[in-house]
């Protein structure tokens, strides 16, 4: 039978269909896309692939292809939009569990009708469950909420052989067996194709308000500092610097609407009248900086430090930097032009900076910056890494060469 | 594999490390024959009290090349059996690793050795108004190691989150011998989060012999309200309307007349006398958050019916309030003579149909069961009451505190929310998880442990042979069936 044909019938309610130049991911071209409609045809459908030996790149909206790197080969995209959908959600537990080609933005519209959320910032819009967890994403609500790892407490994932298996559980608390969903969150596909994920949710809060003051340089050390030290208690904090302009602090308050005018007004007196306070967040939260983005994480003390070596690299390289810092959380997203070289040179600059104390990776980019530089860095651990691929896909087959591991 | 057995690994670390660090004497070696699951009893081949990292790299690779299993053991507090040691095995214990390596204000990190006793981290940051946040009934001894392993949680992990939240750095030293780094102060380093797979693990993918931990500003305020419900229905309908009211407390907690009876004469904590149940509710964060929270719960608690409530805002007062939760599984010794520990999770909106569930199966059966739990998070400890010297009596308890894990299944639950599977419920895995799932797990344990030598029959009912083809196993293992290999 026929490759088309094996997969048509292995998903015969969602189909499949002949690719198309627009199905490429990251410039590569599969020979098929097929649309499994569930778990059991996504299980039939991996089945299919692994008989046939296909190369399979999973893609919900196809929001993030650009990251990680391009596939090795790729024969198959398993298009997951058609396995959406909210399946469980008891307010009262405050779980949610849904099918991974859902969208995170469906989800928070369902959840607000409950005054609940899944704590976790839209990075980038269109995403769909399965690609916030096969990427880990998450923004400045980490700092309080935990990050996708945290969040997610079940998974439902297919394994290369179309195997399905479970980890995890519904409830909040569980510690039977090992936790593969931490181990597919953030493998970029490469372990096996999720399916249904379950999170723990929050109660949204009843107000917020987003507190920004401008830090110069010279200040920032001290003002994160008492920042730390301050009751105010912040969910989230974000620090943006353009170029060689000066620091913008935003400071996230959440809680009542009394109380959270006592905790701005201490705020204030720790950090100096605010520039700016406001009920809505500002244009930068959260958002991804520049055509070209570096995630650099690094010990909470180095970051002032860290924002100072990105920001001077950038000059020296001749392109400015558009910083976006989570100090609370040790994250910081480097945003710079599609240029190679400058790139490349920031990226060096902050890895020397950090000599193994944190991690700079190319989160995202034009395909040149990725193919031409070491998107990922040294890697620590990568030999057991390599016997985890090798166990859960021992052919190589799922989004081969598109992370840490080669094959 | 060499072969050679315990003995050899035992000349051989002798040579190495010195005669110091080996216990084989049988009286000595009697200490280690259980964790905190007495009744599961074995004596260790040799116990190897290692004194840093270097001990347990040597230890691991002596029995790797010999192809002799061994167990990690802290503080030996473990409920599920996880740390019962083998015959045919080396114990290797890391209660001498007690250094606190680093403490990193400015990175809000700690740097420990696994031996370093869970509370010793707050008590190390506690006047700089900083602390650890999970923390177990256990805590003034359970090492971090044991809690790494285990993914501990305690009364708070409501709000602040479980081991495995706060872990950021492991250094392990691998089922073969070598040295590996998964993570460090920063978060995020790339690849798979292997870090996150080992927290929890249960001592089988390798050793910790260093922990990072996240250290967490102590909240600014922390009040605790104490009511008393004429009966569990009552007490979980005010937990229900906290929940819905979009509350989050640190802690929720739940004790029945049976728990509260056994509290109260163990050490006097004055509950509300005559409560059918008593719920422990602890606000933290802001003052003038808490102050607000504090009153809805209050008026929650009263509208659910609390016929008593208290409040307790200075740390004497909120510690009075504690102790009674606190001892209550050593207490109910004080009500019972003998008492199995039982730790399964259901959804929260299960709890009253579960805890009727319960008290049917205890009718049924003659067996008191004594309800303390998280009840925030559903997760449920009954303590299931026996006299081993009636016949017929630890069965018919055994009984019953099987039949709660399945009502719990039953309801979307787990068989384990903190007191992890050992070896006390491995056999009960297959029936949350299938033989797919298990096998799935089981490829994560091949890949760190290809020659099962580390805790082995511990977590999986039977192991997973790791040289074969992914996924194409059916039936009984060859090997199996030829004699050359044993399920345990
Ligand atoms: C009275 C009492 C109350 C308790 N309350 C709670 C509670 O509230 N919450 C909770 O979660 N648990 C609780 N426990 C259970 C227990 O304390 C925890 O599981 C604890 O984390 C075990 O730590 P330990 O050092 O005693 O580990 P051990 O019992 O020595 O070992 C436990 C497991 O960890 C492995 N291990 C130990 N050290 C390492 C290491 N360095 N590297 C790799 N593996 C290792 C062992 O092999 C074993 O499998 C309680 C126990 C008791 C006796």
């Amino acid at each position: 039978m026929d490759v088309l044909d094996a997969l048509a019938a292995a998903c015969p309610a969602g189909g499949a269909r002949r690719a198309e130049p627009g199905d490429a991911v990251d410039g590569v071209v599969p020979r098929v896309v097929a649309r499994p409609a569930g778990i059991p045809e996504l299980s039939s459908v991996l089945s299919a692939a692994a008989d046939a030996g296909l190369a399979v790149v999973a893609r919900g909206n196809g929001t993030k292809l650009d990251w990680g790197l391009p596939p090795t080969t790729l024969d198959l995209v398993v298009d997951t939009t058609a396995m959406a959908g909210v399946v469980e959600h008891t307010s009262g537990d405050l779980v949610l569990r849904a099918l991974a080609g859902t969208t995170l933005a469906e989800v928070q519209s369902l959840l607000a009708s409950h005054r609940q959320w899944l704590p976790l910032d839209e990075v980038v819009p269109g995403s769909t469950l399965g690609g916030v967890v096969a990427t880990a994403l998450s923004g400045p609500g980490r700092h309080t909420y935990g990050g996708v790892r945290d969040l997610l407490i079940g998974v439902t994932a297919v394994r290369a052989d179309g195997v399905v298996a479970h980890a995890g559980g519904r409830v909040v608390k569980n510690v039977a067996g090992y936790d593969l969903a931490k181990l597919f969150t953030g493998s970029y596909g490469t372990l096996a194709v999720l399916g249904e994920l379950v999170f723990r949710l929050r109660p949204l809060p009843v107000a917020r308000r987003f507190v920004q003051h401008v830090v110069p340089p010279a200040e920032l050390s001290a003002a994160l500092g008492a920042l730390r030290r301050a009751p105010a208690a912040p969910t989230a904090l974000e620090l943006a610097r353009r170029g060689d302009g000066p620091y913008v602090l935003t400071v996230l308050l959440e809680g009542r609407p009394g109380p959270l005018e006592a905790r701005a007004a201490e705020l204030a007196g720790q950090l100096g009248r605010p520039e700016r306070s406001d009920e809505v967040a500002p244009p930068t939260w959260g958002a991804l900086p520049g055509a070209c983005t570096l995630k650099v994480t690094a010990p909470l003390a180095a970051l002032p430090g860290l924002l100072d070596v990105a920001g001077r690299a950038a000059v020296a390289a001749g392109v400015a930097a558009d910083l976006r810092a989570h100090p609370g959380v040790g994250t910081c997203l480097v945003g710079l032009p599609d240029d190679v070289v400058a790139v490349g040179e920031v990226l060096g600059a902050l890895r020397r900076f950090l000599g193994g104390t944190g991690w700079a990776t190319v989160l995202r980019g034009p395909r040149e910056v990725r193919s031409t530089l070491d998107v990922f860095g040294p890697t620590p651990g990568l030999a057991l890494m390599a016997r985890v691929k090798a166990q859960l896909d021992p052919d190589g087959r799922l989004a081969p060469g598109r992370f840490v591991v080669a094959a | 594999m060499d072969g050679g057995g315990v003995g050899a690994v035992a000349d051989r670390l002798r040579a190495r490390l010195g005669p110091e660090v080996l216990v084989r004497d049988p009286v000595e070696l009697a200490t280690y024959e259980c964790d905190g699951l007495g009744h599961l009893r074995a004596q260790p081949g040799l116990v190897v009290l290692a004194r840093d990292r270097t001990d347990v790299a040597a230890a691991v690779t002596e029995c790797a090349r010999a192809g002799v299993p061994f167990v990690a053991r802290g503080a030996g507090t473990g409920l599920s059996g996880g740390a019962l040691p083998r015959a045919d095995g080396v114990l290797i214990v890391l209660a001498k690793l007690r250094r606190v390596v680093e403490i990193d204000l400015d990175s809000e990190r700690a740097v420990l050795e696994p031996g370093v006793a869970n509370l010793a981290i707050t008590q190390a940051v506690a006047a700089d108004g900083y602390r650890y946040a999970p923390d177990p009934s256990s805590q003034q001894v359970c090492s971090i190691g044991g809690n790494v392993a285990e993914n501990s949680g305690g009364a708070h992990c409501l709000k602040h989150g479980f081991t495995a939240n706060h872990v950021t750095g492991l250094e392990i030293v691998t089922p073969d011998g070598g040295t590996v780094r998964l993570g460090g102060k920063a978060v995020d380093p790339p690849g798979y989060d292997l870090l996150g797979a080992f927290v929890g693990s249960e001592g089988t993918l390798g050793i910790a012999t260093e922990v990072t931990v996240r250290l967490v500003r102590s909240p600014e305020a922390v009040q605790t309200v104490l009511a008393g419900f004429a009966d569990t229905d009552a007490a979980g309908r005010a937990v229900a309307a906290i929940v819905a009211d979009g509350l989050l407390p640190a802690a929720i907690e739940m004790m029945d007349a049976l728990a509260v009876t056994a509290a109260e004469a163990a050490v006097a904590c004055g509950y509300p006398s005559g409560a059918g149940a008593v719920l422990i509710v602890e606000v933290d964060g802001p003052a003038g958050e808490v102050a607000a929270d504090v009153a809805e719960v209050e008026s929650h608690c009263l509208a659910a019916g609390a016929f008593e409530l208290r409040r307790a805002e200075r740390e004497a007062d909120r510690a009075q309030v504690w102790k009674g939760r606190k001892s209550a599984f050593a207490a109910v010794g004080r009500i019972s003579p003998d008492y199995l520990v039982q730790d399964g999770v259901v959804p929260r909106t299960a709890l009253p149909e579960v805890l009727a569930g319960i008290t049917r199966l205890g009718a049924e059966h003659g067996i008191r069961v004594a309800n303390v739990f998280h009840a925030g998070d559903g997760n449920l400890h009954p303590l299931v009451l026996f006299d081993a010297d009636r016949p017929g009596e630890l069965e018919a308890a055994e009984e019953v505190s099987h039949q709660i894990l399945a009502l719990c299944l039953a309801h979307g639950g787990s068989i384990t929310g903190e007191h992890g599977v050992g070896v006390d419920k491995a056999t009960a895995m297959p029936s949350m998880f299938s033989a797919d799932d298990l096998d799935t797990m089981q490829m994560l344990r091949c890949a760190f442990d290809p020659d099962q030598v580390c805790n082995p029959g511990k977590i999986f009912p039977t192991p997973r042979l790791c040289g074969e083809a992914p996924g194409r196993r059916r039936g009984v293992h060859p090997l199996v069936e030829q004699g050359l290999a044993e399920l345990y």
